[in-house]
């Protein structure tokens, strides 16, 4: 298995894009031969991820492997350089499944204005963005990754998207490009200021800032933060969010939480924290500051939803700050869980969205006041869609939990920090986190099954008593079993993520002394 | 069995997954495998109790008898304590610390694996007649499986994230069932009601956990009990500990002022709401504050007596849940307030330092309680499925088995002698009495008036008089029955277990904890105050009958002086009869069922109530408010400004491209032109 | 003679040019106008080639005298194309560039 071990990682980046090349040769009306070949691809990349899985060398989980590292762009010192560890690992194969998921949902579901062909490239060339991203062990590497990823996520948007589809594809570009604008200035910086002038992450990671004066790092920090923090996103940067989960189609929301979400997560623990530690340190409290905000924030402004897909839009703000929550404490803690908390967020929310697609389709509206009883017309969806809320509501048993509750806990107790709010007291400050964090799953659990009693519970509503609504489609269950065994399995057995993260996760906290 | 008990939730939890995949197809549509799976969790948890009571008494006959142990238990593995039976795996881990999964078996744990099952079973089995042809019958099956699932990880937990984990599945169970009926608005909004009401307490268990765990260096329940005896332990996070995990109390158990979810949650199939009162749910409130009760104890300082949070608590919830259960028609809501009030006592006698007595009195209301559920249920479902009192009345004769179960129950409720009740009743106040809780001791005693009376009521509109209703109520049949008669044999029998004076104190042998776990001093069997608490309760029966005949028919003056005489016989309050009458009539009955019960109806439902009413709607309102004007207009706003801003400035620019070439011309002469006169003014030095 | 008068006239000629490509109007006087303003630049090259004894001065006027045929060609097509489009050949009314 030599050569897997050298190509493993190719081989998931590119197999989309062999498959995205196969797709634009076959005429269009090959509809069937279309579909076909993205799904083999898909499942092809997915098999390498298995492969990786199965190769993967558990006990080193801190350590680089499947390692590629060729010369690329000699002139600006970039290289060809991939690499999974512990925290990769787990959102590689999130990412290729979903990937798989959602080509099978759409099967017979391709949102207007239909085109096949177009819609299933874009979702492969989304493949080689995600996947490239999670592995990519050089900045610039990393940059084409990141970016590549808008393209194919501007036009699903803005093409078969919702009636007001260009305005949210516009805003979504355009705010997520301002900040990368800013992360590569970062990125050249950290580059000039390097001692080796690098862009590998793993040097610089051992290089840890060290010569650079703290002005300086906090505000390369400050780059790096705008850039991966409107990706997530925090708040006050989540504005694009809503708007693009509102109008996109049920594919494009999906794996805009599901994955697209997690490359701003990620990146602040792959190259934020372990390349500006000091910077980190002052930072962190703002963070975690803002961190609580969208907790409580999102929670609020889902309180005041009519939409439903716009509701679970609002609920990723607040579920992904309790994984920036986690990462601001600086401790193995926090940042286990907050990648235990980006596979969980990825597979519940997915789902949701996969749900919520499913219900517009058959109603034609996601106006919760027009829906109702949807347990009476389609019981199956409806307790999909239950299963799900539980779920997200960060149910112990399941998945939500775990990213959830250690992430509160890690509030606790955070790293030591250059400084906290109230007078600097940084403990003070956590822990008014903490309650807050923990206040934030009461609300949480308000709006869900606010939701869920509106859509699923109650009377069916009088104009929707005629209309036959057909229960979850085979398509349907194929795309969404996985799913809900993952739920299940990481909820009821969560080490199977955290025994793959703790070692690559205590590299990165042991800087802070965590 | 006691190494391998983590077979008890698995079976349940296993049963879960096979209705909710097979139970339509399966025999009994789902309830057999339930019902299978309970029992045998049920077998293996009676065989699990005998393990730990042979174990324990074979170290007790080793040592030189019961005073080894009521003296030197406070150190870690006293001479010849019984250790806890601990097991567990790796569950997950951060860095390379590995926190495990497992189960914690001791004294505690076995009797309450032994009580839920075994009203879990009953109560399976009593569904299946009381729910046939019901819309979601496999599902409910499945649910309650589950339920008790949830609430043996619960009980088994070696750790409190475990602990958490089966708290909260409780408390989604409890959601399901309660809104089992969810087509009515009504009831998922009870459902809902609930389920908020007790997370908003599961932050104080979550932030509990959180502070020991940073405080113990450890999730184990034995090793935070440990710490916690250890005496060198700190106290003030143990006090922050404890007020975290009393909050997780009282939202869960129902105490004042989270109380107000319970009476709102009958809206539930009855059975369930006798599995949630008896078993389930509010009761793992109370077995959390036993479970880490040296972190209580030593977090309030119990041992030294004056007012404590947790006293106060329970004593509050007792006085309240009592009063307003007179007010109530309906037959479940006074059940469930009297839950409330229970529930109060067990969290008082925890708070005065008497945790034998709180766990005794869990222990025996668990089967009185479940049976007058289940009694009201056979009763509603005889009598044209209402549970509204007005509608009943003289049942008595043509329910016989539901009247005089019911009527033991009521009476073990009551807290009559020699009912199991009793025991644990008078227990509590003893204990409270001696340990320096006067206070305490006077409420509850107060509580157990009130018990009294209200039960006379129920019994009374219930069972005697005439029938209002306009059905033909008949027995119940067997499946409904047979759990009754179980059930009423165990409240009449349980109470035997710890009854003092006649040398069984079994609760404090097989229960009590012998290792990290505070001295304590059991006080012994006090005569004065069992008999009067006795009297108390025979004097509220006498005097709540006694009014609601007399109220009821005038007519019957005859009937009234039969009344009388009995009360004669054994109360000398009642001697002079008509002072007695006016006193409890016009100043007591009504000031109570009047004045108090509806002020303090008043307060529950608008005050309490609307404090988490208006909580509820005023986050919305804030949180329409932040979206509408926050969101959307200032963040929003400030993203479309910046880009309206570029537009505009693009728009000023445009002018300029004329697209008229000699324009273009005369401005590159003229930058020409400027360009050299800058040159010439640099250069002319 | 002095260098100066050489450059007197080629400024001269320049701004001559200069105005007429600025403020003309019709296409055809602003071609002209540019071949003013290229053959004053002759004139000075080759009264700088002369004086400073260089002859790459002269070189570039005869460069600069082949590209001006050239671009009065182009020019001119221009002109004439513009006038076939507009019917008229005053340049106020080509304005398509506008933004």
């Amino acid at each position: 298995m030599h050569w897997f071990d050298d190509w493993a990682l190719t081989l998931a980046v590119f197999i989309p894009l062999v498959g995205l090349a196969a797709v634009l040769f076959i005429p269009r009306a090959h509809e069937q031969a279309i579909k076909t070949t993205a799904l083999v691809a898909s499942l092809a990349t997915l098999a390498v991820g298995v492969g990786i899985l199965a190769d993967f060398n558990y006990s080193q989980g801190g350590k680089l492997q499947f390692i590629v590292d060729k010369s690329w762009i000699p002139l600006i010192k970039a290289r060809y350089h991939m690499g999974v560890d512990g925290i990769s690992l787990p959102l590689l194969i999130l990412s290729m499944l979903m990937v798989v998921l959602c080509i099978i949902y759409s099967w017979n579901h391709f949102p207007e204005p239909h085109n096949p062909k177009a819609f299933l490239a874009l979702i492969l060339l989304l493949a080689v963005g995600m996947n490239g991203t999670f592995v990519a062990q050089d900045l610039i590497l990393f940059f084409v990754f990141f970016e590549i990823v808008l393209l194919p996520m501007f036009f699903m948007i803005g093409v078969w998207g919702g009636p007001n589809r260009q305005y949210a594809a516009i805003k979504f570009f355009l705010f997520t490009l301002f900040g990368s604008a800013l992360m590569l200035v970062s990125f050249l910086a950290i580059f000039f200021l390097s001692k080796h002038q690098t862009f590998q992450m793993p040097q610089l990671a051992q290089f840890g800032g060290s010569g650079i004066a703290s002005g300086t790092q906090a505000l390369v920090f400050g780059g790096l933060f705008l850039g991966f923090a409107i990706k997530v996103p925090m708040f006050p940067f989540h504005t694009w969010l809503p708007d693009a989960h509102t109008e996109a189609p049920t594919v494009g929301s999906v794996l805009l939480a599901a994955i697209l979400l997690k490359l701003g997560a990620y990146g602040f623990i792959r190259i934020a924290l372990p390349i500006l530690p000091a910077a980190a340190r002052a930072w962190a409290p703002w963070i975690g500051l803002l961190a609580v905000i969208a907790i409580i924030y999102g929670a609020l402004c889902c309180l005041a939803q009519r939409d439903m897909k716009r509701l679970i839009a609002f609920s990723s703000v607040s579920h992904m700050g309790f994984v920036m929550l986690g990462i601001a404490t600086l401790t193995s803690f926090g940042i286990n869980a907050a990648v235990f908390g980006m596979v969980a967020h990825g597979l519940i929310t997915g789902l949701l969205f996969f749900v919520a697609g499913s219900v517009q389709e058959r109603y034609k509206t996601r106006e919760m006041n027009r829906l109702g009883g949807l347990l009476t017309q389609a019981p199956k969806l409806g307790w999909i869609l239950g299963f799900t809320v539980m779920a997200s509501l960060g149910l112990p048993g399941l998945a939500g939990f775990w990213g959830e509750f250690p992430a509160i806990l890690s509030a606790y107790n955070p790293a030591k920090l250059t400084q906290g709010l109230f007078n600097g007291d940084q403990l003070l400050t956590f822990r008014v986190y903490l309650v807050v964090a923990a206040i934030g799953t009461v609300l949480a659990a308000g709006y869900l099954l606010w939701m869920l009693q509106r859509v699923a519970f109650g009377a069916v509503k009088a104009e929707f008593e005629n209309v036959h609504i057909h229960d979850v489609h085979v398509s349907e269950w194929i795309a969404w079993v996985p799913l809900l065994l993952l739920i299940v399995a990481l909820g009821i057995y969560p080490n199977l993520i955290f025994h793959i993260t703790h070692g690559a996760v205590s590299n990165v906290s042991k800087v802070f002394g965590g | 069995m006691l190494e391998n008990a983590w077979i008890i939730p698995t079976l349940p939890a296993v049963a879960f997954v096979a209705i909710v995949f097979f139970g339509k197809r399966s025999p009994g549509k789902g309830a057999f495998v339930g019902i299978a799976a309970v029992g045998a969790s049920f077998v293996a948890s009676c065989v699990a109790a005998g393990q730990w009571i042979q174990r324990v008494d074979n170290a007790t006959g080793k040592s030189e008898g019961l005073a080894a142990f009521t003296k030197g238990v406070v150190s870690a593995g006293g001479a010849h304590a019984v250790q806890p039976v601990t097991e567990s795996i790796t569950w997950w881990q951060n860095g390379s610390i590995k926190f495990g999964v497992g189960t914690f078996v001791d004294g505690l744990t076995v009797m309450m694996v032994v009580v839920v099952t075994l009203i879990s079973l009953l109560v399976q089995i009593y569904s299946t007649a009381y729910m046939r042809g019901d819309r979601r019958y496999t599902w409910y099956f499945a649910a309650l499986s589950l339920f008790t699932a949830s609430m043996l990880t619960l009980v088994v937990a070696s750790n409190t994230i475990q602990l958490l984990v089966g708290w909260e599945l409780v408390g989604v169970c409890s959601f399901m069932l309660i809104g089992h009926w969810w087509e009515e608005p009504a009831n998922s909004r009870a459902a809902i009601k609930a389920f908020l009401t007790t997370r908003t307490g599961d932050i104080g268990l979550m932030i509990g956990i959180i502070i020991l765990f940073f405080t113990v260096g450890s999730f184990g329940i034995g090793a935070t009990n440990l710490y916690a005896t250890s005496g060198h332990a700190q106290h003030a996070f143990l006090l922050a500990a404890a007020v975290c995990l009393l909050v997780a109390i009282i939202g869960k158990s129902g105490q004042f002022p989270l109380h107000t979810w319970l009476p709102d949650a009958m809206a539930g199939p009855t059975p369930v709401s006798a599995l949630i009162h008896a078993a389930t749910m509010v009761v793992a409130g109370v077995f959390l504050g036993a479970r880490l009760y040296p972190v209580f104890f030593n977090g309030f300082s119990i041992g030294h007596g004056g007012v404590n949070a947790m006293a106060l608590v329970g004593g509050v919830t007792i006085i309240i849940g009592a009063a307003l259960a007179f007010v109530q028609t309906d037959i479940k809501k006074v059940l469930a307030y009297s839950t409330i009030s229970q529930l109060g006592y067990m969290v008082m006698a925890l708070g005065v330092g008497a945790w034998s007595a709180a766990v005794f009195h869990l222990f025996t209301h668990a089967f009185f309680k479940a049976l007058l559920f289940l009694g009201a249920g056979s009763v509603s479902h005889a009598a044209g499925h209402s549970f509204d009192m007005r509608e009943m009345g003289g049942l008595r004769k043509k329910m016989p088995i539901t009247f005089w179960t019911f009527v033991i129950g009521s009476l073990a409720l009551a807290g009559i002698f020699p009912l199991a009740g009793f025991w644990s009743k008078d227990e509590i106040l003893v204990n409270a009495g001696k340990n320096g809780y006067t206070a305490f001791l006077v409420v509850g005693l107060i509580g157990a008036f009130l018990t009294a009376a209200y039960m006379t009521r129920v019994v009374y509109l219930t069972f005697f008089g005439e029938y209002r209703g306009h059905e033909h109520p008949h027995e119940s049949e067997r499946a409904i029955t047979i759990p009754l008669v179980i059930l009423g044999a165990l409240s009449v029998g349980a109470g035997l277990v710890n009854a003092a004076p006649l040398g069984l104190e079994k609760i404090k042998d097989w229960v009590q904890p012998q290792v990290a776990f505070p001295h304590l001093n059991n006080a012994a069997f006090d005569y004065p105050k069992a008999i009067l608490s006795v009297s108390i309760a025979l004097a509220a029966i006498v005097i709540a009958g006694y009014y609601w005949l007399r109220r009821d028919e005038l007519r019957a003056f005859r009937g009234l002086t039969e009344r009388n005489a009995l009360a004669r016989s054994g109360y000398q309050f009642l001697v002079n009869k008509y002072y007695l009458d006016y006193l409890y009539e016009d100043i007591i009955v009504d000031g109570i069922r009047g004045a108090v019960a509806r002020a303090s109806y008043w307060v529950n439902q608008h005050v309490i109530d609307g404090v988490v009413n208006g909580l509820g709607s005023g986050s919305t309102r804030i949180a329409r408010y932040t979206y509408d004007v926050i969101d959307q207009r200032v963040v929003d706003g400030a993203a479309n400004g910046i880009a309206l801003e570029t537009d505009r400035a693009g728009a000023e620019v445009r002018g300029f491209q004329s697209g008229h070439v000699q324009r273009y011309a005369l401005v590159l002469f003229g930058g020409v032109g400027l360009l050299s006169l800058a040159l010439f003014l640099i250069n002319i030095h | 003679m002095q260098l100066n008068e050489f450059l007197i006239l080629a400024a001269f000629l320049f701004c001559t040019g200069a105005y007429g490509v600025l403020a003309r109007r019709n296409g055809v006087l602003v071609l002209m106008s540019i071949e003013l303003m290229l053959n004053a630049v002759n004139i000075n090259l080759v009264a700088f080639s002369a004086f400073t004894k260089n002859v790459s001065g002269q070189i570039f006027a005869l460069f600069i005298i082949t590209i001006a045929a050239a671009e009065v060609g182009v020019g001119l097509a221009i002109v004439l194309l513009i006038y076939r489009n507009l019917h008229s050949p005053d340049l106020d009314e080509v304005d398509q560039l506008k933004g």
